[in-house]
């Protein structure tokens, strides 16, 4: 199935929250690979994605579960589990 | 952009993947205040840590209060005191509910039939003359009875400046009666003369640790990257100090900017309310802290400063091994 443009659009942003939480450089959001591990590749560690967590909930107003860090492999992952939460969050209000 | 993949060659990446998701979750416990021991310069008496809150003395407390703490998401209980070993039936609620590990001065033998694989580390502070001086007495000749040859067991051997020139003769002991050693430095908490660390014996020390790794490989549980960081107290060019150190307990922590530190971590009293700074002595001048897993986990919690080379990142995957060993996520 391909992506939605909602889906590519949020994994962008992630992206972005990631390169300015933990600084890192030479690298954009656009060519930042949704689908590089980030522990196995960027080094992130838990403290990192509580960092981009933090963010994350403020942004888009939903709770990331410290429990679920290790299903948080990915950008791709980590934007499906942000919509997946949102959604959720939408069918509870409806 | 450096990833770990471009930095490591394949052995060392696999090395890494090994490590990289381990998510070890410590925190420490006084499981109790009473020793039987009076170490010069143990921490935990002269700083009076033992008066801090009276003991929990029901073992049903003891029980709920560790199965809260695996809720919180700990996996790793250390345990230390006092003496744990007084106490087996506290003991026994941690072992039974997480990965434990039990520090202790081996003068009591944990039984193995009611403790099957629970790590335990016993302290070392030099060879006979020295413990007799700052223990009262040869506590490896006991210790070394009892857990010879334990394959659960290792010594953690603290060294002070009077031993430079004398470990070789303790690591050999200890290899004698089967056993791994871990070294760490006196920090020398009560100023005992000649006991504190001047900043040539540290360079010295740090060669003779080498040397010690290095002529002895399976009996050793070491890095070099540690050495250089505990006897410079400096890692990637930055000092250790309070505003670095990663084992403060975490609801205590107002510091700001908040340091990579250790998640959830939090070293609590025996009454099992109270909480302490950190992982060890709250009088303890941070700028001659000498403690082995705070400068462990300082490195450990600062994994992408090390992506700068592949030697940096080496150093670090090897520290992080060594923690992992210690405590049995990797074997030995
Ligand atoms: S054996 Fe350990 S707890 Fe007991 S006095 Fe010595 S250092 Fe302190
Ligand atoms: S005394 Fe050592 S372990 Fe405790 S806060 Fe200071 S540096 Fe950290």
């Amino acid at each position: 199935m391909p992506e939605s443009k909602e889906i590519r659009e949020r994994m962008i942003r992630i992206a972005e929250i990631i390169i300015e939480e933990l600084k890192l450089e030479d690298i954009t959001p656009k060519s930042f690979d949704p689908d590089m591990d980030l522990v196995d590749e960027l080094g992130v560690d838990s403290m990192d994605l509580a960092t981009v967590a933090l963010v994350l909930q403020d942004e888009y107003g939903v709770f990331i579960d410290e429990d679920d860090y290790p299903k948080l492999k990915t950008v791709r992952l980590i934007a499906e589990y942000v919509q997946s939460r949102l959604q959720g969050r939408k069918d509870r209000d409806s | 952009m450096q990833t770990v993949s471009t930095l490591l060659d394949k052995d060392w990446y696999e090395r890494y993947k090994a490590i990289s998701r381990l998510n070890i979750r410590s925190s420490i416990y006084d499981v109790t205040n009473r020793c039987n021991l009076r170490c010069k310069g143990c921490f935990f008496f002269s700083s009076d840590e033992h008066k801090a809150a009276p003991e929990e003395e029901d073992s049903g407390k003891w029980e709920e209060f560790v199965e809260r703490e695996r809720q919180r998401g700990v996996n790793l209980a250390i345990l230390i005191g006092g003496e744990p070993t007084l106490y087996l039936d506290r003991v026994e609620a941690f072992y039974k509910r997480l990965p434990t590990y039990c520090a202790t001065n081996g003068l009591i033998r944990i039984p193995r039939d009611r403790f099957p694989g629970l790590m335990v580390g016993i302290s070392v502070w030099g060879d006979e003359e020295d413990e007799k001086l700052l223990r009262g007495r040869d506590v490896f000749a006991v210790s070394s009875r009892n857990y010879a040859g334990d394959p659960d067991t290792y010594y953690l051997y603290t060294i002070t400046p009077r031993q430079l020139g004398r470990t070789e003769r303790v690591i050999r002991k200890i290899a004698d009666v089967g056993l791994k050693v871990h070294m760490q430095l006196l920090s020398n908490d009560e100023g005992v003369n000649g006991f504190s660390w001047t900043p040539s014996q540290l360079a010295e020390i740090r060669v003779e640790m080498d040397a010690m790794l290095d002529r002895y490989p399976r009996t050793v549980i070491s890095c070099r990257y540690y050495h250089e960081v505990i006897t410079t107290g400096r890692m990637l060019g930055r000092p250790f100090s309070w505003s670095e150190c990663p084992s403060v307990t975490e609801p205590l922590d107002n510091r700001a900017p908040r340091p990579k530190r250790l998640i959830r971590f939090i070293r609590w009293a025996a009454d099992l309310k109270t909480m302490h700074r950190c992982c060890t002595s709250a009088t303890r001048d941070c700028t001659t802290c000498k403690d082995g897993a705070a400068h462990m986990s300082w490195v450990m919690v600062n994994k992408r400063a090390h992506m700068r080379s592949a030697r940096d990142l080496q150093n670090w995957i090897e520290i992080y091994e060594m923690f992992a060993k210690l405590y049995r996520f990797i074997p030995w």
